[in-house]
């Protein structure tokens, strides 16, 4: 387990940024998805892995002793998940208006803004 | 998609959701649940309601249009926020009522934040879905 | 005024989003509720300044969370004197708004979603965390986003294409940077990490994550090779817009810059030696692209890449009198261009292009406002006594005391490319006798405008003009600002011991 969740993340990682690169808008949308899950499955590993061990202080201490699971990185995955929710339904209609407006999906066509007017 | 089992089945299960939906709100403090999640299932079930019986009839059940539910939802949180600065504390410090209601548990200011995010996420979905399903249908 | 009162123009950007977003597709209502929200915002951020400026820092944890649980909010001269000029801008921007809008856009919102752009700004300026310093980063940009789009034509959809993605892909770079830290300090906190940064046992580890946050700010600020999104986007929306997004949003990223480089990776050579490269190259390239460009927005867009390249090359020489020129600068550029795009919209109300082949002849028809419009564009290259002259002078004179003598040269060059290019411009548009212009349906010229709207044209642009002039008139005034800025910068124990609240 705790070689498996880095070599997944960085899998994801690795096909988001290859969808990233390719031609059409749909996949481009596609690899932000994959990406965005790659840096959640990050920001869950940064709180080292622990199974069992929920953050509750016990009676007789002050602090949690040893390794526990931490409930800061599971709120940041909250609120990244929320945000990147908005961004992509913003990116999915995006393409709805594109492909009527230019009757394309190809990016290496929607270019008309950088010709020198 | 006009068939009649999803009609009937969404008669069934609009109520049911419902309650699901503000269960899910109303845990969300000390269990997984939460503002979020529960304005996800809430609008779920209005989606659901759209596809069955087409946008119109889920505008009429709605009422108003939900556009408007973001701002009360917005106006709710920040209500709830900024209450905590009369008492002479910081903002969006909790305050919590001394005496547990009934089924709802302990009452603060965290609960209406809470509500307010329910609605604004519901306002966001619906008004997202039923522009699209309005534009699909030129 | 406790320390509370650094909540008070997120909650009045906040209620003002709240209560046009209710008066949804009343046009008239939204316009002047605006412009009133704006000034109220002002006043208060004029009062947050005064407030700073007497006090010191001002910190206050949202939450009653001690430090460094809670999420603090910290007012520092930096913070403050930002959002002071981030209400001046809007006020300018809203007025502008209210005059070149058209109704269609208003109806689908525009207004509101201007207020929440500000809300974000200001947050993202008096934070002291850096999850949330994301957090406000995304409503900037989703802001952005509707505001680019807004009105929905072929151009702007398409630049939206080009900007959507690059935006999209700095925050996640960014996101991945915030990862890193956590994972290798434990805390999120600015001022916690600066002291935990230096205990690490990796050290590379450390200059990775200021590598990812270098990209993911950079893309945002547009420095080469990251600014590619900014030609093909920024002259498409309508001027209001385009105004606010080349006057504040690249110097968001900037800030950014500034604030994570100075608390987090001081002292360090190899990151200072990356930002130089980096500023010479983007001044190279906004430069001397901006020589070439015919159509009007464009030509102010790479003179943005231009101008940010001169502040990444202060912050990268890194001295206190490096950064003394570079806030100085950052204050003179988010009001010299604001006001440009403001001029564009103007001079294509005049005559209904923005090419600068077809334009010509604006000294003639209107002497008076050729002169108002002079006063940005001649900021913008830096002719004494005007605004633009001193920070220059700040930059160049540090680059000569450290040594630096290849990032001054390319300061003095970068100069030397907006001379040309504000000089062909001036010519080409102002003294060149006019072209024929041809009547438009549904235009209507600026000799035709009512008097009212006429006024919501020219007052923000000689208000923004004035404060230039103040700028440059009355830079013993400024400088003392920036060079507390510039002193507070210099030793994160003062930015530490304010948040942390410990007595000295």
């Amino acid at each position: 387990m705790n070689l498996l969740l880095p070599i997944v993340t960085g899998v994801l990682y690795a096909a988001g940024i290859y969808m990233l690169l390719r031609r059409s808008f749909v996949k481009l949308i596609i690899g932000f998805t994959l990406l965005g899950n790659g840096v959640n499955l990050l920001i869950f590993l940064m709180g080292r892995l622990a199974k069992g061990k929920p953050p509750l202080i016990p009676d007789y201490a002050d602090v949690i002793p040893g390794l526990y699971a931490d409930p800061v990185p599971q709120a940041l995955i909250l609120t990244a998940i929320v945000i990147s929710f908005g961004l992509q339904s913003f990116a999915i209609i995006l393409i709805k208006r594109v492909y009527a407006i230019a009757n394309t999906d190809d990016l290496d066509e929607i270019n008309t803004t950088d010709d020198y007017a | 998609m006009n068939t009649l089992i999803l009609r009937t089945a969404t008669k069934y299960l609009l109520p049911l959701l419902l309650l699901f939906s503000v269960f899910i709100l109303l845990r969300g403090h000390y269990l997984p649940g939460g503002g979020f999640v529960g304005g996800l299932v809430a609008s779920i079930v209005f989606v659901l309601h759209a596809l069955a019986f087409g946008a119109e009839a889920t505008k009429k059940l709605l009422g108003l249009h939900p556009g408007y539910l973001i701002p009360i939802g917005l106006a709710l949180a920040l209500l709830s926020a900024m209450m905590p600065l009369i008492y002479g504390k910081a903002l969006m410090q909790g305050l919590w009522y001394d005496q547990p209601v009934l089924i709802i548990g302990s009452l603060g200011t965290a609960i209406f934040f809470d509500i307010g995010v329910f609605l604004v996420v519901i306002g966001v979905v619906l008004t997202i879905i039923l522009t699209l399903i309005e534009l699909q249908k030129e | 005024m406790n320390e509370n009162f650094i909540f008070v123009p997120l909650i009045i950007h906040l209620a003002a989003a709240t209560i046009m977003l209710f008066a949804w597709g009343r046009i008239k209502f939204q316009r002047w509720f605006a412009i009133l929200s704006n000034a109220a915002a002002l006043i208060v951020a004029s009062a947050l300044f005064g407030m700073v400026w007497n006090q010191g820092i001002v910190t206050v944890q949202s939450g009653g969370w001690k430090p460094p649980f809670g999420i603090t909010m910290v007012a520092d001269t930096l913070a403050a004197s930002l959002v002071l000029l981030t209400s001046i801008v809007g006020l300018a921007v809203s007025i502008f708004a209210a005059g070149t809008i058209i109704p269609q856009r208003v109806k689908y919102g525009f207004f509101p979603i201007l207020q929440i752009l500000f809300l974000g700004l200001c947050g993202a300026f008096l934070t002291g965390d850096l999850f949330s310093l994301y957090v406000w980063f995304e409503i900037i940009i989703i802001s952005s986003f509707v505001l680019l789009t807004i009105g929905g034509e072929k151009m702007q959809l398409e630049g939206a294409v080009n900007y959507f993605t690059l935006n999209m892909l700095s925050s996640l770079i960014f996101l991945t940077a915030i990862a890193i830290i956590y994972g290798i300090t434990g805390t999120l906190n600015m001022a916690d990490v600066a002291m935990k940064l230096p205990l690490v046992e990796h050290p590379h580890l450390v200059e990775v994550t200021a590598i990812f946050f270098l990209a993911g700010f950079g893309t945002k600020a547009a420095i080469f090779p990251f600014y590619f999104w900014l030609p093909s986007s920024y002259h498409t929306p309508p001027d209001a817009v385009s105004a606010v997004f080349g006057g504040l949003l690249t110097k968001m990223g900037v800030y950014a810059i500034i604030r994570v480089f100075s608390l987090l990776y001081a002292d360090n050579a190899l990151i200072s030696e990356i930002i130089t490269i980096a500023a010479g190259c983007t001044i190279l390239a906004g430069g001397a692209a901006a020589l070439v460009q015919n159509n009007l927005r464009r030509l102010f867009s790479y003179l943005i890449i231009c101008h940010i390249g001169f502040m990444i090359a202060g912050i990268g020489i890194g001295s206190v009198l490096a950064i003394t020129g570079v806030i100085f600068y950052l204050f003179h550029d988010i009001i010299v261009k604001t006001n440009l795009f403001m001029v564009a919209g103007l001079t294509h109300r005049m005559t209904g292009t923005s090419s600068i082949r077809d334009l010509g002849g604006i000294y003639d028809k209107y002497p008076m406002l050729a002169l108002l419009m002079a006063v940005p564009l001649f900021s913008l290259v830096g002719i004494p006594p005007l605004s633009g002259f001193w920070p220059k002078i700040g930059l160049i004179s540090a680059g000569f005391t450290d040594h630096k003598w290849i990032i001054s040269g390319l300061i003095i060059l970068g100069s030397f490319f907006t001379l040309i290019a504000i000089a062909k411009l001036w010519a080409e548009v102002f003294w060149k006798p006019s072209k024929e212009i041809y009547a438009r349906p549904n235009f209507t010229f600026w000799n035709k405008l009512g008097v009212k709207r006429k006024l919501l044209y020219l007052v923000p642009i000689g208000f923004l003009a004035a404060l230039s002039l103040f700028i440059g008139l009355g830079a013993g005034v400024i400088e003392p600002v920036a060079e507390r800025v510039a002193l507070e910068l210099s030793d994160t124990m003062i930015y530490v011991n304010a948040v942390f609240k410990t007595k000295q």
